[in-house]
Protein backbone atom coordinates (compact mmCIF):
# COMPACT_ATOMS: atom_id res chain seq x y z
CA UNK A 1 0.00 0.00 0.00
CA UNK A 2 1.68 3.17 -0.92
CA UNK A 3 0.22 6.55 1.47
CA UNK A 4 -0.73 9.35 -0.86
CA UNK A 5 -0.25 12.98 0.78
CA UNK A 6 -3.26 15.20 -0.53
CA UNK A 7 -2.82 18.90 -1.11
CA UNK A 8 -5.37 18.99 1.74
CA UNK A 9 -3.16 17.35 4.23
CA UNK A 10 -0.20 19.35 3.07
CA UNK A 11 -1.81 22.67 3.49
CA UNK A 12 -2.98 21.63 6.60
CA UNK A 13 -0.77 22.99 8.92
CA UNK A 14 2.50 19.64 8.77
CA UNK A 15 5.29 20.96 9.08
CA UNK A 16 8.48 18.92 7.79
CA UNK A 17 12.27 19.55 8.14
CA UNK A 18 13.96 21.40 4.91
CA UNK A 19 16.15 19.22 3.76
CA UNK A 20 19.50 21.99 4.29
CA UNK A 21 22.54 20.09 3.04
CA UNK A 22 25.36 22.94 3.21
CA UNK A 23 26.80 23.83 6.31
CA UNK A 24 29.39 26.36 6.52
CA UNK A 25 32.74 24.77 8.97
CA UNK A 26 34.09 28.34 8.72
CA UNK A 27 38.03 28.90 8.58
CA UNK A 28 40.38 31.17 6.34
CA UNK A 29 43.29 29.39 3.66
CA UNK A 30 45.75 30.79 1.37
CA UNK A 31 48.68 30.91 -0.55
CA UNK A 32 51.12 32.83 -2.36
CA UNK A 33 53.70 31.48 -5.46
CA UNK A 34 57.27 32.29 -5.76
CA UNK A 35 59.81 32.37 -8.51
CA UNK A 36 61.46 28.70 -7.34
CA UNK A 37 58.83 28.34 -4.47
CA UNK A 38 54.85 28.05 -3.27
CA UNK A 39 53.48 28.65 0.33
CA UNK A 40 49.99 27.08 0.99
CA UNK A 41 48.45 27.81 4.19
CA UNK A 42 45.18 27.11 6.18
CA UNK A 43 43.51 27.28 10.11
CA UNK A 44 42.95 24.50 11.95
CA UNK A 45 39.61 25.38 13.75
CA UNK A 46 36.29 23.37 12.33
CA UNK A 47 33.11 25.24 13.52
CA UNK A 48 29.59 26.08 12.98
CA UNK A 49 27.85 28.94 14.49
CA UNK A 50 28.78 30.03 17.76
CA UNK A 51 30.85 26.62 18.62
CA UNK A 52 34.33 24.91 18.31
CA UNK A 53 34.11 21.37 16.92
CA UNK A 54 37.51 20.61 17.00
CA UNK A 55 40.79 23.26 17.24
CA UNK A 56 43.14 20.78 14.85
CA UNK A 57 41.76 20.14 11.32
CA UNK A 58 43.75 20.33 8.65
CA UNK A 59 43.07 22.38 6.27
CA UNK A 60 46.16 21.39 3.85
CA UNK A 61 45.83 18.54 1.72
CA UNK A 62 49.43 17.27 -0.23
CA UNK A 63 48.86 15.37 -3.86
CA UNK A 64 51.57 15.04 -4.92
CA UNK A 65 55.44 15.24 -3.80
CA UNK A 66 55.15 19.17 -5.62
CA UNK A 67 51.76 19.82 -5.11
CA UNK A 68 48.91 20.65 -2.18
CA UNK A 69 45.35 21.81 -1.55
CA UNK A 70 43.78 23.66 0.84
CA UNK A 71 40.54 23.78 1.62
CA UNK A 72 37.85 25.97 2.65
CA UNK A 73 33.83 26.04 2.99
CA UNK A 74 32.40 22.56 4.26
CA UNK A 75 34.28 20.06 5.96
CA UNK A 76 32.88 17.31 5.15
CA UNK A 77 32.38 18.10 1.41
CA UNK A 78 36.64 18.61 1.47
CA UNK A 79 37.35 15.63 2.93
CA UNK A 80 35.30 13.65 -0.25
CA UNK A 81 37.28 15.92 -2.82
CA UNK A 82 40.56 15.16 -1.17
CA UNK A 83 39.78 11.52 -0.95
CA UNK A 84 38.41 11.44 -4.28
CA UNK A 85 41.18 13.82 -5.88
CA UNK A 86 44.06 11.67 -3.97
CA UNK A 87 42.24 7.65 -5.66
CA UNK A 88 42.15 9.43 -9.11
CA UNK A 89 46.16 10.70 -8.58
CA UNK A 90 47.20 7.15 -7.45
CA UNK A 91 45.55 5.64 -10.47
CA UNK A 92 47.04 8.34 -12.36
CA UNK A 93 50.37 7.01 -11.21
CA UNK A 94 49.58 3.20 -11.27
CA UNK A 95 48.45 4.28 -15.03
CA UNK A 96 51.75 6.10 -16.42
CA UNK A 97 54.09 5.76 -14.25
CA UNK A 98 54.55 8.93 -13.14
CA UNK A 99 53.07 11.85 -10.27
CA UNK A 100 50.48 14.07 -11.99
CA UNK A 101 51.94 17.28 -13.15
CA UNK A 102 50.65 20.36 -10.94
CA UNK A 103 48.95 21.86 -14.27
CA UNK A 104 46.99 18.81 -15.12
CA UNK A 105 45.94 18.26 -11.23
CA UNK A 106 44.87 21.94 -11.85
CA UNK A 107 42.38 21.34 -14.66
CA UNK A 108 41.11 18.15 -13.32
CA UNK A 109 39.77 19.69 -10.38
CA UNK A 110 37.93 21.58 -12.06
CA UNK A 111 36.61 19.04 -13.83
CA UNK A 112 35.73 17.17 -11.15
CA UNK A 113 33.95 20.26 -9.59
CA UNK A 114 32.24 21.19 -12.84
CA UNK A 115 30.98 17.97 -12.94
CA UNK A 116 28.62 18.88 -10.21
CA UNK A 117 27.41 22.03 -11.43
CA UNK A 118 24.05 20.86 -10.18
CA UNK A 119 25.08 19.70 -6.47
CA UNK A 120 28.52 21.45 -5.97
CA UNK A 121 30.69 20.22 -3.77
CA UNK A 122 30.58 23.48 -0.72
CA UNK A 123 34.55 23.85 -1.19
CA UNK A 124 36.72 26.73 -1.82
CA UNK A 125 39.64 25.50 -3.37
CA UNK A 126 43.68 26.86 -3.91
CA UNK A 127 45.67 24.29 -5.37
CA UNK A 128 49.94 25.33 -4.90
CA UNK A 129 52.28 23.50 -6.46
CA UNK A 130 55.31 23.42 -8.43
CA UNK A 131 54.66 23.51 -12.41
CA UNK A 132 56.74 21.70 -14.93
CA UNK A 133 58.95 24.53 -15.31
CA UNK A 134 59.85 24.64 -12.59
CA UNK A 135 58.19 27.70 -11.10
CA UNK A 136 55.56 28.17 -8.27
CA UNK A 137 52.14 28.40 -8.92
CA UNK A 138 48.45 28.78 -7.27
CA UNK A 139 44.96 28.20 -9.16
CA UNK A 140 41.71 29.62 -7.21
CA UNK A 141 38.77 27.89 -7.44
CA UNK A 142 35.04 28.63 -7.21
CA UNK A 143 32.56 25.77 -5.79
CA UNK A 144 31.77 24.39 -9.22
CA UNK A 145 35.27 24.58 -11.00
CA UNK A 146 36.02 28.34 -12.59
CA UNK A 147 39.41 28.90 -12.28
CA UNK A 148 42.79 30.72 -12.90
CA UNK A 149 46.00 30.72 -11.91
CA UNK A 150 46.68 33.79 -9.18
CA UNK A 151 48.98 35.97 -7.96
CA UNK A 152 48.00 35.56 -4.44
CA UNK A 153 45.00 33.61 -3.49
CA UNK A 154 42.97 33.84 0.04
CA UNK A 155 39.28 31.88 0.71
CA UNK A 156 36.91 31.04 3.54
CA UNK A 157 35.89 33.74 6.30
CA UNK A 158 38.36 35.41 6.37
CA UNK A 159 39.22 36.11 2.79
CA UNK A 160 37.70 39.96 3.02
CA UNK A 161 40.20 40.73 5.77
CA UNK A 162 43.39 39.36 3.70
CA UNK A 163 43.17 39.55 0.12
CA UNK A 164 42.92 43.25 0.01
CA UNK A 165 46.17 43.32 1.84
CA UNK A 166 48.03 40.68 0.18
CA UNK A 167 46.84 41.90 -3.28
CA UNK A 168 49.04 45.50 -2.37
CA UNK A 169 51.85 43.39 -0.65
CA UNK A 170 52.13 40.44 -2.82
CA UNK A 171 50.68 41.10 -6.33
CA UNK A 172 51.91 45.21 -5.58
CA UNK A 173 48.34 46.36 -6.38
CA UNK A 174 47.53 50.28 -6.19
CA UNK A 175 51.78 50.67 -6.21
CA UNK A 176 53.55 53.47 -7.83
CA UNK A 177 56.77 52.31 -7.14
CA UNK A 178 57.17 48.67 -7.76
CA UNK A 179 60.04 47.35 -5.69
CA UNK A 180 62.88 45.83 -7.72
CA UNK A 181 63.50 43.00 -5.36
CA UNK A 182 61.29 40.03 -5.68
CA UNK A 183 59.34 38.74 -3.00
CA UNK A 184 61.61 36.00 -1.27
CA UNK A 185 60.64 32.86 0.50
CA UNK A 186 61.26 34.44 4.48
CA UNK A 187 58.97 37.67 3.53
CA UNK A 188 56.23 35.52 2.22
CA UNK A 189 56.60 33.42 4.99
CA UNK A 190 56.03 36.46 7.59
CA UNK A 191 53.57 37.86 5.34
CA UNK A 192 51.56 34.61 5.32
CA UNK A 193 51.70 34.29 9.02
CA UNK A 194 50.84 38.03 9.78
CA UNK A 195 48.25 37.41 7.52
CA UNK A 196 46.42 34.67 10.01
CA UNK A 197 47.41 36.35 13.03
CA UNK A 198 45.45 40.00 11.98
CA UNK A 199 42.36 37.42 10.42
CA UNK A 200 42.13 35.52 14.11
CA UNK A 201 42.07 39.07 15.48
CA UNK A 202 38.85 40.59 13.95
CA UNK A 203 37.26 36.85 12.36
CA UNK A 204 35.72 34.73 15.21
CA UNK A 205 36.01 31.73 12.43
CA UNK A 206 39.56 32.06 12.38
CA UNK A 207 42.02 30.83 15.30
CA UNK A 208 43.58 27.97 17.21
CA UNK A 209 46.43 26.88 14.71
CA UNK A 210 47.97 27.58 11.17
CA UNK A 211 48.99 24.96 9.44
CA UNK A 212 51.95 25.98 6.91
CA UNK A 213 53.40 24.26 3.64
CA UNK A 214 56.27 25.44 2.18
CA UNK A 215 56.69 23.66 -1.19
CA UNK A 216 60.20 23.94 -3.22
CA UNK A 217 61.61 21.75 -5.43
CA UNK A 218 63.56 19.33 -3.03
CA UNK A 219 59.92 18.82 -1.10
CA UNK A 220 57.43 19.98 1.13
CA UNK A 221 58.22 21.05 4.81
CA UNK A 222 55.48 21.76 7.23
CA UNK A 223 55.57 24.69 10.04
CA UNK A 224 52.41 25.19 12.42
CA UNK A 225 52.04 28.80 14.32
CA UNK A 226 49.89 29.24 17.42
CA UNK A 227 46.51 31.36 16.92
CA UNK A 228 44.76 32.68 19.49
CA UNK A 229 42.27 30.15 21.34
CA UNK A 230 39.23 32.68 21.55
CA UNK B 1 -0.31 75.94 14.82
CA UNK B 2 -1.97 73.13 17.19
CA UNK B 3 -0.21 70.50 15.69
CA UNK B 4 3.36 71.63 16.19
CA UNK B 5 2.49 72.04 19.87
CA UNK B 6 1.56 68.42 20.20
CA UNK B 7 4.43 67.49 18.13
CA UNK B 8 6.73 69.44 20.50
CA UNK B 9 4.63 67.99 23.50
CA UNK B 10 5.31 64.60 21.96
CA UNK B 11 8.88 65.15 22.12
CA UNK B 12 9.46 66.56 25.25
CA UNK B 13 7.93 63.49 26.67
CA UNK B 14 10.70 61.45 25.48
CA UNK B 15 10.61 57.64 24.77
CA UNK B 16 11.06 56.18 21.35
CA UNK B 17 9.73 57.76 18.31
CA UNK B 18 7.40 55.13 16.46
CA UNK B 19 6.78 57.53 13.29
CA UNK B 20 8.35 54.90 10.57
CA UNK B 21 7.54 51.30 11.71
CA UNK B 22 4.14 50.43 9.48
CA UNK B 23 6.77 52.69 6.42
CA UNK B 24 8.99 50.15 7.31
CA UNK B 25 6.90 46.96 7.91
CA UNK B 26 5.46 47.77 4.22
CA UNK B 27 9.17 48.13 2.87
CA UNK B 28 10.23 44.89 4.47
CA UNK B 29 7.68 43.39 2.25
CA UNK B 30 8.79 45.31 -0.96
CA UNK B 31 12.55 43.78 0.30
CA UNK B 32 14.02 46.30 2.06
CA UNK B 33 16.35 45.22 4.99
CA UNK B 34 17.00 47.38 8.12
CA UNK B 35 20.14 47.96 9.09
CA UNK B 36 21.59 45.52 11.87
CA UNK B 37 22.33 46.72 14.97
CA UNK B 38 25.48 45.48 16.82
CA UNK B 39 25.15 42.64 19.06
CA UNK B 40 27.23 42.08 21.86
CA UNK B 41 27.59 37.76 21.42
CA UNK B 42 28.54 37.54 25.42
CA UNK B 43 29.59 35.52 28.67
CA UNK B 44 28.34 37.26 31.36
CA UNK B 45 27.98 35.88 34.96
CA UNK B 46 27.65 36.57 38.86
CA UNK B 47 27.58 34.72 42.02
CA UNK B 48 26.85 35.65 45.57
CA UNK B 49 29.74 35.08 48.24
CA UNK B 50 29.93 35.24 51.68
CA UNK B 51 30.54 39.32 51.92
CA UNK B 52 28.87 40.44 48.85
CA UNK B 53 28.60 39.71 44.85
CA UNK B 54 31.35 39.39 42.15
CA UNK B 55 30.05 39.79 38.64
CA UNK B 56 32.15 38.74 35.47
CA UNK B 57 31.77 39.65 31.93
CA UNK B 58 34.19 38.74 28.72
CA UNK B 59 34.82 41.98 26.53
CA UNK B 60 34.09 40.72 23.04
CA UNK B 61 31.58 42.84 20.53
CA UNK B 62 30.32 41.11 17.13
CA UNK B 63 28.76 41.99 14.16
CA UNK B 64 27.83 38.94 12.62
CA UNK B 65 30.99 37.05 12.23
CA UNK B 66 33.14 40.22 12.64
CA UNK B 67 34.43 41.12 15.98
CA UNK B 68 33.81 44.73 16.29
CA UNK B 69 35.02 46.05 19.45
CA UNK B 70 38.05 43.62 21.07
CA UNK B 71 37.77 45.03 24.74
CA UNK B 72 34.56 46.68 25.39
CA UNK B 73 33.42 47.16 28.82
CA UNK B 74 30.35 44.92 29.58
CA UNK B 75 29.89 45.58 33.21
CA UNK B 76 27.58 48.91 33.38
CA UNK B 77 27.33 51.15 36.60
CA UNK B 78 23.78 51.36 38.02
CA UNK B 79 24.38 52.78 41.65
CA UNK B 80 27.22 53.19 44.17
CA UNK B 81 26.59 49.52 45.14
CA UNK B 82 24.80 48.01 42.19
CA UNK B 83 26.63 47.12 38.94
CA UNK B 84 25.19 45.20 35.80
CA UNK B 85 26.01 42.95 32.88
CA UNK B 86 25.04 43.13 29.78
CA UNK B 87 24.11 41.09 26.84
CA UNK B 88 22.60 41.06 23.63
CA UNK B 89 22.26 44.36 21.29
CA UNK B 90 24.93 46.55 22.46
CA UNK B 91 22.70 49.82 22.09
CA UNK B 92 20.01 48.35 24.02
CA UNK B 93 22.61 47.22 27.38
CA UNK B 94 24.23 50.35 27.07
CA UNK B 95 21.23 52.68 27.51
CA UNK B 96 18.89 50.87 29.43
CA UNK B 97 21.58 50.34 32.46
CA UNK B 98 21.96 54.26 31.89
CA UNK B 99 18.06 55.18 32.22
CA UNK B 100 17.64 52.96 34.84
CA UNK B 101 20.91 54.23 36.54
CA UNK B 102 19.31 58.15 36.22
CA UNK B 103 16.15 57.41 37.56
CA UNK B 104 17.73 55.86 40.35
CA UNK B 105 20.11 58.42 41.16
CA UNK B 106 17.17 61.09 40.95
CA UNK B 107 15.58 58.88 43.22
CA UNK B 108 18.43 58.79 45.54
CA UNK B 109 18.04 63.16 45.75
CA UNK B 110 14.59 62.71 46.86
CA UNK B 111 14.76 59.63 49.25
CA UNK B 112 18.00 60.33 50.58
CA UNK B 113 18.60 56.52 50.67
CA UNK B 114 20.57 53.83 49.71
CA UNK B 115 19.47 51.74 46.24
CA UNK B 116 18.14 48.59 47.02
CA UNK B 117 19.04 46.16 44.36
CA UNK B 118 15.57 45.36 43.73
CA UNK B 119 14.32 48.90 43.18
CA UNK B 120 17.23 48.53 40.27
CA UNK B 121 15.82 45.24 38.72
CA UNK B 122 11.96 46.31 39.22
CA UNK B 123 12.42 49.74 37.01
CA UNK B 124 14.46 47.08 34.41
CA UNK B 125 11.71 44.71 34.10
CA UNK B 126 9.09 46.88 33.79
CA UNK B 127 10.88 48.76 30.95
CA UNK B 128 11.98 45.79 29.58
CA UNK B 129 8.66 43.82 29.94
CA UNK B 130 6.67 47.15 28.53
CA UNK B 131 8.65 47.08 25.04
CA UNK B 132 7.55 43.30 24.54
CA UNK B 133 11.00 41.84 23.83
CA UNK B 134 12.19 44.65 21.39
CA UNK B 135 14.88 46.49 23.73
CA UNK B 136 17.05 43.22 23.40
CA UNK B 137 18.99 43.04 26.55
CA UNK B 138 19.43 40.17 28.62
CA UNK B 139 21.36 41.36 32.01
CA UNK B 140 23.33 40.21 35.33
CA UNK B 141 22.25 42.93 37.73
CA UNK B 142 24.00 42.22 41.52
CA UNK B 143 24.60 44.60 44.29
CA UNK B 144 24.76 44.38 48.05
CA UNK B 145 22.05 46.78 50.10
CA UNK B 146 20.42 47.02 53.50
CA UNK B 147 19.15 43.24 53.21
CA UNK B 148 22.64 42.26 52.20
CA UNK B 149 23.35 40.89 48.72
CA UNK B 150 21.71 40.49 45.37
CA UNK B 151 21.62 38.57 42.16
CA UNK B 152 19.13 38.62 39.89
CA UNK B 153 18.77 37.82 36.03
CA UNK B 154 16.60 39.91 34.02
CA UNK B 155 15.70 38.63 30.48
CA UNK B 156 14.63 40.99 27.50
CA UNK B 157 10.90 40.25 27.83
CA UNK B 158 10.98 41.27 31.33
CA UNK B 159 11.39 37.93 33.74
CA UNK B 160 13.45 37.75 35.95
CA UNK B 161 14.96 35.20 38.43
CA UNK B 162 16.73 35.85 41.90
CA UNK B 163 19.73 33.10 42.18
CA UNK B 164 23.09 32.61 44.45
CA UNK B 165 24.65 31.83 40.80
CA UNK B 166 23.84 33.14 37.54
CA UNK B 167 25.11 33.37 33.88
CA UNK B 168 23.76 34.72 30.53
CA UNK B 169 24.76 35.20 27.15
CA UNK B 170 25.77 32.94 24.19
CA UNK B 171 28.41 31.82 26.05
CA UNK B 172 26.00 31.31 29.32
CA UNK B 173 25.99 27.08 29.00
CA UNK B 174 30.03 27.24 28.88
CA UNK B 175 29.98 29.52 32.20
CA UNK B 176 27.02 27.64 33.92
CA UNK B 177 29.02 24.08 33.13
CA UNK B 178 31.73 25.78 35.26
CA UNK B 179 29.07 27.06 38.01
CA UNK B 180 27.08 24.21 38.61
CA UNK B 181 30.24 22.09 38.89
CA UNK B 182 32.19 24.31 41.50
CA UNK B 183 29.82 26.49 43.37
CA UNK B 184 29.27 26.71 46.82
CA UNK B 185 27.43 28.32 49.59
CA UNK B 186 29.25 31.10 51.54
CA UNK B 187 32.38 31.03 49.71
CA UNK B 188 35.33 33.73 50.31
CA UNK B 189 35.87 36.73 47.87
CA UNK B 190 39.08 35.01 46.35
CA UNK B 191 37.02 31.60 45.77
CA UNK B 192 33.96 33.19 44.22
CA UNK B 193 36.36 35.76 42.08
CA UNK B 194 38.70 32.46 41.07
CA UNK B 195 35.04 30.62 40.38
CA UNK B 196 33.53 33.67 38.07
CA UNK B 197 37.16 34.08 36.08
CA UNK B 198 36.79 30.22 35.09
CA UNK B 199 33.16 30.48 34.00
CA UNK B 200 33.87 33.62 31.78
CA UNK B 201 37.12 31.84 30.76
CA UNK B 202 35.12 28.73 29.48
CA UNK B 203 32.73 31.22 27.34
CA UNK B 204 35.80 33.11 26.02
CA UNK B 205 37.61 30.04 24.65
CA UNK B 206 34.33 27.89 24.05
CA UNK B 207 32.08 30.16 22.97
CA UNK B 208 32.26 32.47 19.31
CA UNK B 209 31.03 35.53 20.41
CA UNK B 210 32.56 35.41 23.32
CA UNK B 211 36.29 36.24 23.46
CA UNK B 212 39.25 38.66 24.64
CA UNK B 213 39.58 39.74 28.14
CA UNK B 214 38.00 39.49 31.98
CA UNK B 215 36.66 41.75 33.22
CA UNK B 216 35.52 41.47 37.43
CA UNK B 217 33.72 43.81 39.34
CA UNK B 218 33.80 42.77 43.12
CA UNK B 219 30.47 44.12 45.41
CA UNK B 220 31.55 44.31 49.29
CA UNK B 221 28.93 45.94 52.03
CA UNK B 222 30.91 49.17 52.19
CA UNK B 223 33.42 48.86 49.15
CA UNK B 224 33.56 48.09 45.58
CA UNK B 225 36.16 47.13 43.22
CA UNK B 226 36.14 47.06 39.44
CA UNK B 227 38.88 45.28 37.97
CA UNK B 228 38.55 46.06 34.27
CA UNK B 229 41.04 43.89 32.44
CA UNK B 230 41.11 40.73 35.39
CA UNK B 231 42.40 38.49 32.86
CA UNK B 232 44.24 39.08 29.70
CA UNK B 233 44.82 35.71 28.21
CA UNK B 234 44.39 36.69 24.32
CA UNK B 235 47.28 38.74 23.67
CA UNK B 236 48.83 38.92 20.12
CA UNK B 237 52.08 36.81 19.42
CA UNK B 238 53.41 37.80 15.95
CA UNK B 239 53.67 41.10 14.19
CA UNK B 240 55.13 41.71 11.07
CA UNK B 241 56.42 45.29 10.00
CA UNK B 242 55.47 47.20 6.37
CA UNK B 243 57.99 49.54 5.22
CA UNK B 244 56.06 51.93 2.48
CA UNK B 245 58.31 53.82 1.05
CA UNK B 246 57.57 57.70 0.28
CA UNK B 247 55.97 58.32 -3.51
CA UNK B 248 54.36 54.14 -2.99
CA UNK B 249 51.22 55.99 -3.55
CA UNK B 250 50.30 57.63 -6.75
CA UNK B 251 49.75 61.37 -6.37
CA UNK B 252 47.25 62.91 -9.30
CA UNK B 253 48.22 66.58 -8.19
CA UNK B 254 49.21 68.91 -5.30
CA UNK B 255 48.75 72.47 -3.85
CA UNK B 256 51.01 73.81 -1.32
CA UNK B 257 50.31 76.90 1.16
CA UNK B 258 52.11 78.35 3.91
CA UNK B 259 50.44 78.44 6.54
CA UNK B 260 51.86 81.18 8.78
CA UNK B 261 50.89 83.75 5.94
CA UNK B 262 47.16 82.32 7.47
CA UNK B 263 48.15 82.87 11.40
CA UNK B 264 46.74 86.01 12.84
CA UNK B 265 49.16 87.01 15.66
CA UNK B 266 47.95 88.74 18.17
CA UNK B 267 50.74 91.02 19.22
CA UNK B 268 51.44 92.38 23.13
CA UNK B 269 49.81 95.82 22.83
CA UNK B 270 46.37 93.20 22.21
CA UNK B 271 46.07 91.97 25.82
CA UNK B 272 42.93 92.40 27.16
CA UNK B 273 42.26 95.26 29.49
CA UNK B 274 42.71 94.78 33.07
CA UNK B 275 40.45 97.01 34.99
CA UNK B 276 42.09 99.54 36.97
Amino acid sequence: MTTHISPQMASSGTQHGKFEPYVNNGGTTLAIPGKDFVIAAGDTRLSTGYSIHTRQSSKVFQLTDKCVIVTAGMQSDASTLHKTMHARLVHYEHAHGKQMSTEAIGQMLSNMLYGRRFFPYYTFNLVAGIDSKGQGVVYGYDAIGSYQSVEVGAMGTGQSLIQPLLDNQVAYKNHQLVPSKELDLERALSLVKDSFTSAGERDIYTGDSVEIAIITQEGIKYETLQLKQD
Amino acid sequence: MSNLNEENYEEERGGFVFDNVTRNMFMETKGYQAPIAMKTGTTIAGVIFKGGVVLGADTRATNGPIVADKNCSKIHFIAPNVYCCGAGTAADTENSTALISSKLALHRYSTGRQTRVVTAMTLLKRMLFKYQGHVSAALVLGGVDLDGSHLYTIYPHGSTDKLPFVTMGSGSLAAMAIFEERFKDDMSEEEAKSLVHAGISAGIFNDLGSGSNVDLCVIRKDSVEYLRGYDQPNERNYRTSYVIPRGTTATLSSTEEVLSKQLIINELDDRMEVAP
